[in-house]
């Protein structure tokens, strides 16, 4: 089975848990170092992303994050991508930079423009995926590695590179599970790549 | 693409989980709060204990003060508007601010009505003493509820008995027969069809949050382990005699509300709390939880 954990700091992080499970993935919420201890992935969820980069220090540090995140499949979503992504130029969020991508955090203003949207998804295009937008950042621009599986308004909302997956709109709140879904397969693909090249 | 669907409000309300909301009334408090790990910030002129001392009518906060701090913090920005006074809530919405606190805090303005919540594409956030004031709150669009407890006082005794009272009539819920449910919505003055989602689900639909007394880390501790999902703290920081440290060890006490050991690590060391009121020893009129209906 596979083994995800989900970062808990603060932020949507429940909900996460309870769609990775109805996906038929072994869950652990990650508070403490430990936690990351023997995970074949991690999500990092939304939130506010200055409240868990302040955070990261106290039980959890940045550099096991990182360490993790490197070799190792993490999906973010809003708050969870910014942190994956780099650009953000705000001393306030600490950024991995482990995708090349550059987000500009709140770019659609206040929540009042927060919005739903229903848009195709690369790897499913016959049905739409009803994306909630939650204050979101937007992906400026992106690296020659990082491939993009929806947009929407013109901007890449779902992206990945080899190993991350990173979303600006919030699948955890909806009960559709198809991006949980390509997650916990991309997780069995790098998994078994691994086994296979040792 | 829609805006200011119940689900966008809602989603707001869910990123805000497992946080800390604190009172400022000036941009470097704002600033003090967003260092320390704050998910938000609620702008008011007076936090609750000055309102009690300062007496007179409160009402919606002073704009040019609401927008300086929204411009200096990346967080969202909350603001309190009086319980029915639907004007003041065009203004807030309009200034952009992120979430509207209807609020017992400030003096009603409407002795029989709540406001309209459905009518905004900004979310709202009520306090309630019980189940049937939650779900009357939210039957009018709240998308987050939090306990009233008893603003401006440092006493967690009335957040605690709220907290325990919605938890409690959820549970209570959750074991009737369907045949039962009619008649628990009229008990509860509740809109049926919620009574009737959470007889089904065990939860409120809505982010159920405290508020009202939050003092030190071990209150923030106890509100969540009582069922709370995040905690707004009032006077708590800013009228202790360490905001800085207390706001981050509120904080650090919310992440981590089931561990003991780093409840005691951010407890160490604190100056004193708030000195505060004892609820119970408040005349009955200068009781804020009173307010709404």
């Amino acid at each position: 089975m596979i083994k995800t954990g989900v970062l808990a700091i603060q932020g949507a992080f429940a909900r996460h848990a309870a769609t990775l499970s109805a996906c038929g993935a072994e869950v652990r919420i990650v508070k403490y170092r430990r936690d990351l201890e023997g995970l074949d992935g991690l999500v990092l969820p939304g939130g506010e992303s200055t409240t868990m980069t302040k955070m990261m220090g106290y039980r959890i540090n940045y550099e096991d994050l990182f360490r993790f995140a490197e070799k190792n499949p993490v999906f973010g979503t809003c708050a969870g991508l910014i942190l994956l992504g780099r650009g953000a130029d705000d001393a306030r969020v600490r950024q991995f930079a482990l995708v090349d991508a550059e987000i500009t955090r709140n770019a659609y203003g206040s929540q009042k423009e927060s919005f739903v949207d229903d848009i195709p998804l690369e790897f499913d295009r016959d049905n739409a995926f009803h994306a909630i937008f939650i204050r979101a950042p937007r992906i400026q621009s992106l690296g020659n590695n990082v491939r993009v599986l929806a947009s929407c308004g013109g901007f890449p909302v779902l992206i990945e590179s080899e190993l991350h997956l990173g979303a600006t709109f919030h699948p955890e709140l909806t009960d559709d599970r198809r991006i949980h879904q390509y997650f916990i397969q991309k997780i069995k693909e790098i998994k078994n790549g691994k086994k296979q090249s040792t | 693409m829609k805006k200011g669907t119940f689900e966008v409000k809602v989603g707001l309300a869910e990123m805000l989980k497992g946080g800390v909301i604190m009172d400022v009334t000036n941009v470097d408090q704002a600033r003090i709060a967003e260092d320390a790990g704050a998910v938000s910030v609620m702008a008011l002129e007076r936090i609750p204990a000055d309102i009690r001392a300062f007496g007179g009518i409160a009402r919606m906060s002073n704009p040019e003060m609401i927008l300086k701090i929204k411009e200096a913090v990346s967080i969202p920005v909350m603001a309190k508007c009086r319980i029915g006074h639907f004007a003041e809530a065009q203004i807030l919405q309009e200034l952009g601010v992120d979430f509207i606190d209807e609020s017992e805090v400030l003096t009603p303005a409407d002795e029989e009505n709540h406001i309209w919540k459905k009518d905004f594409h900004v979310p709202f956030v009520c306090g309630c003493r019980n189940l049937g004031e939650a779900l009357r709150r939210i039957g009018e669009g709240a998308a987050m509820i939090r306990t009233k407890g008893e603003p401006g006082t440092g006493d967690i005794v009335e957040a605690v008995r709220h907290m325990r009272m919605v938890m409690g009539e959820i549970r209570r819920l959750a074991n009737l027969d369907h045949t039962e449910l009619m008649a628990a919505a009229k008990h509860l003055g509740a809109p049926f069809e919620l009574v009737e989602w959470i007889a089904k689900n065990g939860k409120l639909p809505v982010p159920n949050f405290a508020a009202g007394g939050i003092a030190t880390p071990a209150d923030a501790s106890l509100m969540m382990q009582l069922g709370a999902e995040s905690v707004f703290v009032g006077s708590g920081i800013f009228k202790s005699d360490d905001p800085k440290q207390r706001a981050e060890a509120i904080v650090k006490a919310v992440t981590h509300y089931l561990d003991p050991a780093v409840l005691a690590e951010v407890s160490k060391g604190l100056k004193d709390a708030m000195s505060g009121i004892a609820a119970a020893g408040l005349p009955e009129e200068e009781k804020m939880a009173k307010r709404g209906w």
